[in-house]
């Protein structure tokens, strides 16, 4: 099997395959946002971003080439990315203690492990319209990261096409396929994979908010880096059986 | 006219087909005069795509909206150019005289004004848009005008036509801009060539796409030609939206045959049946001139079916009009843009060459470097190697504005030194020329012997030119809220970055930097070049990052602490409250120390 070196480790992969899911597959963990075990891979928040041969580019959208030197954690790179989160803070409107998805989201998870403590950008405090419509998800904009993975999941995955980013630049927005453009007049249900792809608290679902607490959660209990991993590797079990 | 009326006149003209969704877009703007709500379900349906997907194409065009423009709409070009000529106070003049206020409709629904990102008439600043067609060299004699016209209600096909005559301003020309050129000329020769020995045509040349990059002509047709395909595309950027450049508005207006040749000339070594011009929206006046060089060619043969009585050798070319979005210069966004979706560049490997246009083979190149390719077929790959510097062959076209006397198009040889061009078009004591646009360089007065071409100063055609009496901090500051209007929001870096860095200059004009924000900008800029998605991102903090090195001061006089100065004014911030309590004594203040 071909194999490229990440971060001076050896490691294999299959023809076709991204550096991010022959990382993740060989147990090493390449911080992201936008990208998921399963899901066609997008590129935008470029939280991935690596060093390949010399050159910056996001791990999710890279092909992994026989030979090639893949670095993703040089000063410089860890520097840059940990203010690429910052800045993903200052775009909406975050507010950690306050927020349900807490100690699941995975936002939250990628700042700690970046080493995220303050942001250095001045908070952008946009006006953004949560969405309350839906009798059993809630959709808060406020904390939407465009990530595209609730875009991808209803196309892709649940064959509805429920949502799609609408606008331009820091006015982009998560719109929903209805005509009065609220959730609630649209076929989404709360099993859909495009609610639970969600890794922040833009798709929530109703009245859970609480079963399981602060403490116990996702990332109370294991880094980003095991979730991300396992996570990966249950895909790939799944795709082979 | 009804939603359901306008969508089904957009569908009796372009089909219901989801690439055409663009041009439906723009049939239902000009029967409704916005494209609202409920015109977006029926357009869904039409086109089998989802109200959310329309929804998300109509809402990235900055030249379509949601919400009714009036019966008049007036865009002012928002370039530094057009600043430098006067725009902000021209703007506030004609508002005023019409007693309104921008980016609102007025309240009778007849008028709307607001700014709108470089028009394209930088060398006639300051311009604007009405209602679409572009007006040059606005005063106030003009606009007095105007607002009469806005206030009597002149049906807008009435209105004074002088009002939209565009000069050319070519001042100095050369094979492509001063030749005259015979329809055919260069294409009968590809005939007798052949592909293989076009493309050696090319390669002898040494064309450079025009377009900025400098990609190899020859090399782009070559494997696009190689590249397997149900149908391979040609397609024309035309969008040119760089600002200060608009050297293209004058080779389609005046030269647009050389460009349709060059276009076929491609088409002959693809084997292309089909080719698209994408025209940027704010160049709609020159559709109709478009179309008509292209009945003309049709007529002569030189386009349609059988040209030049060739068997089997069929192409035609469509005009399509883009919508207000400078990132469609970018050639994967302009095909996104072609397939009617939001331009949004596209994750490359693959590249246009293998997998364009829906999917297929498609080669892209700049007006220019097409009316380039006309032109050698017709005098040979070897003259035009002649012209111009070794690693950069043939003439350049510059649009050249700002503080000179005799802003125009400049048909130069490559390799011409930027001192050269300033005395040529009677600068006025430069201090510095902004050359490629705000994403190029910024070249101070201290570098004036560096050259334009693909090896030291590569331009896509702005020359914008900025004398001693500017403020350089201004200029850049300018740039960075031309680009977080322009950044497509696809990726982090970028769509953040651009507002960051926006807000941070604005802080500093405001004289509330500190050396903090310098620190904080270099880190925004780093993040933006090293992580962004496409090259709008990778230059968008160009402009900011070389006026600070070359002109440091113009920043060090506006930082008023050497650590950190608050962007939040806790006074200011007191306001309402103050306002609820009838208050204003001392004690309902807080003062701010003076560093």
């Amino acid at each position: 099997m071909n194999t490229f070196l990440l971060d001076g480790r050896e490691v294999p992969f299959r023809e076709g395959e991204t550096v991010m899911q022959a990382a993740l597959d060989a147990g090493a963990y390449i911080p992201h946002l936008c990208h998921r075990p399963g899901y066609a891979p997008h590129g935008s928040c470029k939280v991935c971003t690596a060093s390949v041969d010399g050159r910056n580019a996001a791990s999710c959208t890279t092909r992994a080439r026989a030979g090639m030197r893949v670095e993703t954690s040089t000063p410089e790179l860890a520097d840059m990315r940990r203010a690429l989160v910052e800045m993903l803070f200052a775009e909406g409107n975050h507010t950690c203690p306050a927020c349900e998805k807490s100690g699941d989201c995975e936002l939250q998870a990628v700042g700690y492990h970046v080493g995220m403590d303050h942001s250095r950008f001045d908070l952008l405090f946009p006006a953004r319209d949560l969405d309350a419509s839906h009798p059993e998800v809630l959709l808060d904009r406020n904390r939407c990261i465009l990530c595209d993975l609730c875009v991808r999941a209803s196309r892709d995955v649940d064959g509805k096409r429920v949502f799609a980013i609408a606008g331009r630049g820091i006015r982009s927005r998560l719109v929903v396929n209805s005509a009065s453009g609220r959730l609630g007049d649209t076929n989404l249900a709360v099993t859909d994979a495009a609610v639970r792809v969600c890794p922040v608290g833009a798709l929530l679902p109703k009245r859970r908010a609480y079963q399981v607490p602060i403490g116990r959660r996702t990332f109370d209990l294991k880094p980003a880096s095991e979730v991300a991993i396992t996570e990966a590797r249950r895909v790939k079990e799944q795709q082979r059986g | 006219m009804d939603p359901t009326e306008a969508v089904e006149r957009a569908v009796a003209r372009y089909g219901a087909e989801a690439p055409r969704l663009l041009a439906m877009l723009h049939s239902v703007q000009a029967s409704l005069g916005c494209v609202p709500a409920e015109a977006l379900d029926r357009l869904a349906a039409a086109v089998r795509l989802t109200r959310a997907e329309v929804e998300s194409t109509a809402s990235f065009y900055h030249l379509l909206h949601s919400a009714p423009h009036g019966k008049y709409e007036v865009l002012f070009s928002d370039n530094v150019i057009d600043h430098m000529a006067g725009k902000a106070e021209l703007m506030r003049y004609f508002c005023d005289e019409l007693l309104i206020q921008p980016g609102k409709q007025s309240e009778d629904g007849l008028v709307f004004v607001d700014s709108t990102s470089d028009i394209g008439l930088a060398d006639q600043a300051p311009g604007a848009l009405v209602n679409g067609l572009l007006v040059p060299s606005l005063d106030r004699n003009r606009l007095d005008l105007i607002a009469n016209l806005i206030r009597e209600q002149r049906p807008f096909a009435q209105w004074p036509q002088t009002l939209f005559e565009v000069p050319d301003n070519v001042r100095k020309s050369g094979p492509l801009l001063g030749e005259p050129f015979r329809p055919g000329a260069g294409l009968r020769r590809a005939l007798e060539l052949g592909p293989d020995a076009i493309l050696a045509e090319l390669d002898a040349a040494y064309l450079r796409g025009r377009g900025g990059a400098g990609y190899k002509t020859a090399a782009k047709w070559g494997s696009c030609r190689k590249a397997q395909g149900r149908a391979h595309y040609v397609v024309c950027n035309a969008d040119e939206g760089e600002p200060g450049t608009f050297k293209d508005r004058v080779l389609l207006a005046s030269h647009a045959d050389l460009v349709f040749e060059g276009m076929t000339i491609a088409a002959r070594v693809l084997g292309a049946q089909s080719g698209t011009l994408y025209l940027r929206g704010e160049y709609r006046c020159l559709a109709d001139r478009l179309r008509a060089a292209r009945t003309r060619r049709r007529a002569t043969g030189l386009l349609g079916r059988n040209i030049l009585s060739t068997p089997g050798f069929d192409f035609d070319v469509e005009i399509v009009l883009g919508a207000g979005a400078y990132i469609c210069g970018e050639e994967s966004a302009l095909i996104e843009s072609l397939e009617g979706k939001p331009g949004r560049p596209r994750n490359r490997p693959p590249y246009p060459d293998t997998q364009g246009y829906l999917g297929q083979p498609t080669v892209v190149n700049n007006v220019e470097t097409y009316a380039c390719a006309a032109k050698i077929l017709e005098r040979g790959g070897a003259w035009f190697a002649g012209l111009g510097t070794s690693g950069s062959t043939g003439t350049k076209l510059l649009s050249v504005s700002g503080d000179c006397k005799r802003p125009g198009v400049y048909e130069v040889p490559f390799g011409v030194t930027l001192r050269q061009v300033l005395a040529e078009c009677g600068a006025q004591q430069p201090q510095a020329v902004q050359v490629g646009g705000p994403s190029g360089t910024c070249v101070p007065w201290r570098e004036f012997e560096r050259r334009v071409s693909f090896e030291d100063v590569p331009s896509a055609g702005a020359f914008m030119v900025f004398s001693r009496s500017r403020d350089m901090f201004e200029v850049a500051r300018n740039f960075t809220h031309f680009f977080a209007h322009e950044s497509c929001g696809f990726c982090t870096p970028c769509r953040v970055g651009t507002s960051l860095l926006r807000d941070t200059m604005d802080k500093l004009s405001r004289g509330k930097g500190s050396a903090y924000d310098m620190e904080r900008m270099q880190m925004l800029m780093r993040v933006m070049r090293s992580m962004s998605h496409c090259g709008l991102g990778h230059t968008a903090a160009n402009p900011v990052v070389q006026t600070m090195q070359a002109f440091p001061e113009a920043y060090e006089r506006r930082l008023r602490n050497l650590g950190y100065e608050p962007s939040f004014d806790l006074d200011a911030a007191l306001e309402t409250a103050r306002l609820i309590t009838r208050r204003d004594d001392e004690w309902a203040h807080i003062v701010s120390e003076e560093p």
